[in-house]
């Protein structure tokens, strides 16, 4: 585990730094995640991060995971734990202040306004996302047609999510998308 | 840790709030939202908090994730850690905290370890190909519902910000922080102008 850069400094700093700009949240960094992490480091090829995503997607439990599986494959347990948590407590913290400055303050209008600033930034972080991911995974024409049939699903119905999964997994089993 | 409850920004409560919950409680109950929640928590943060065991009421909640929203970092993690700390400060914000990450973090590892070893068998391959392809959708979906209040609105200005940020970080990947440095402020000027001016 002890290359001669050592990674789980690497894990920390990359996470840690990358979570201070995760606007919007962990599906809003997925980009830049999938930059560093297969374009930068080389830590994981296209496939492995599609893989990696489709997990995460596949587990419970907040969408932040992704990292631990980053930092999973490049140390080991000890990498998963870093990444993990050099994801969650920096702006954790940061929410914590901030949530009890505010509280002192009665002016309300300042959240509502930065909010409003940055919703349309992190719809086009997640839309980037989105974009990303499936220029790796929708190589095949039913590939294309199942994110789109999940798509359609999810926009306009109430079901679980969990059911689209399983249904892709089970047409992915039957060796339909290839 | 002083608990102060005397925000005046805070609306009147619509439901009675139930008392404060200990420790063990918070790990509990989100460990509980947490394994239920796939492909995201809130859903369940929300029915969990608000409606099962009335620690908040639903503006309250709102509030808070608004705040969390707009912080960086993953929100329903800031979620966690402030909701901790508003009932047993920095304690209650890690035992929360610890319930959320903890139990999935274990799974999650699990399958990991089950990918490294186990990821070339072909069935398992074509599977997890499937599994993303799906998923891909689900968070197209997503985009998608979030983005219907600002066409509702006809915010020109907000979709056009958004579809600079999507050609910037989707087709040409630039760095992050680069585009965020350059984003966010412009973001901010406009919006605050265009409330000023009253426009929408």
């Amino acid at each position: 585990m002890n290359s001669d850069a050592n990674p789980l400094l690497a894990l920390a700093w990359t996470f840690g730094l990358m979570s201070l700009f995760a606007v919007g949240g962990a599906s809003a960094a997925i980009p830049e995640m999938h930059r560093i992490a297969v374009d930068v480091q080389h830590w994981l090829t296209e496939k492995q991060f599609a893989d990696v995503y489709a997990i995460s997607q596949l587990s419970p439990g907040p969408n932040v995971l992704i990292v631990t599986l980053i930092g999973y494959s490049v140390a080991g347990i000890a990498g998963a734990l870093v990444a993990t948590l050099s994801m969650c407590v920096p702006t954790a913290m940061l929410a914590y202040y901030v949530s009890r400055l505010l509280k002192r303050s009665s002016d309300a209008r300042w959240p509502a306004l930065i909010q409003a600033a940055l919703v349309p930034l992190s719809i086009g972080l997640m839309g980037a996302s989105g974009f990303i991911l499936a220029r790796t995974s929708d190589r095949t024409v039913a590939a294309a047609l199942v994110t789109a049939g999940a798509a359609v699903l999810a926009s306009m119905t109430r079901l679980n999510p969990l059911w689209m999964l399983l249904a892709g997994g089970c047409l992915g089993f039957a060796g339909l998308i290839g | 840790m002083p608990l102060d409850s005397s925000s005046a920004a805070a609306p009147a409560p619509d439901l009675p709030t139930s008392a404060p919950p200990g420790l063990i409680a918070l790990f509990l109950a989100f460990a509980k939202m947490s394994l239920a929640g796939f492909g995201g928590v809130l859903v369940w943060a929300r029915r969990g908090i608000v409606e099962q065991h009335r620690w908040m009421t639903a503006d309250e909640f709102n509030e808070t994730f608004a705040l969390c929203h707009f912080l960086p970092g993953p929100n329903i993690v800031n979620l966690t850690f402030v909701f901790g700390s508003r009932f047993r400060g920095l304690a209650g914000a890690i035992a929360a905290f610890a319930g959320l990450v903890g139990p999935p973090v274990v799974i999650v590892t699990v399958l990991a370890a089950l990918y490294q070893r186990y990821g070339e068998i072909d069935a398992l391959r074509r599977i997890l190909a499937g599994v993303s392809c799906a998923a891909i959708g689900l968070l197209i979906a997503t985009v998608f519902r979030m983005m219907l209040p600002l066409i509702k609105r006809r915010d020109l200005v907000g979709l056009m910000i958004l579809a600079v940020v999507f050609v910037a970080i989707g087709l040409l990947r630039l760095p992050l922080p680069a585009v965020l440095l350059v984003a966010t402020p412009i973001s901010f000027v406009i919006t605050f102008v265009m409330r000023r001016t009253g426009a929408t």
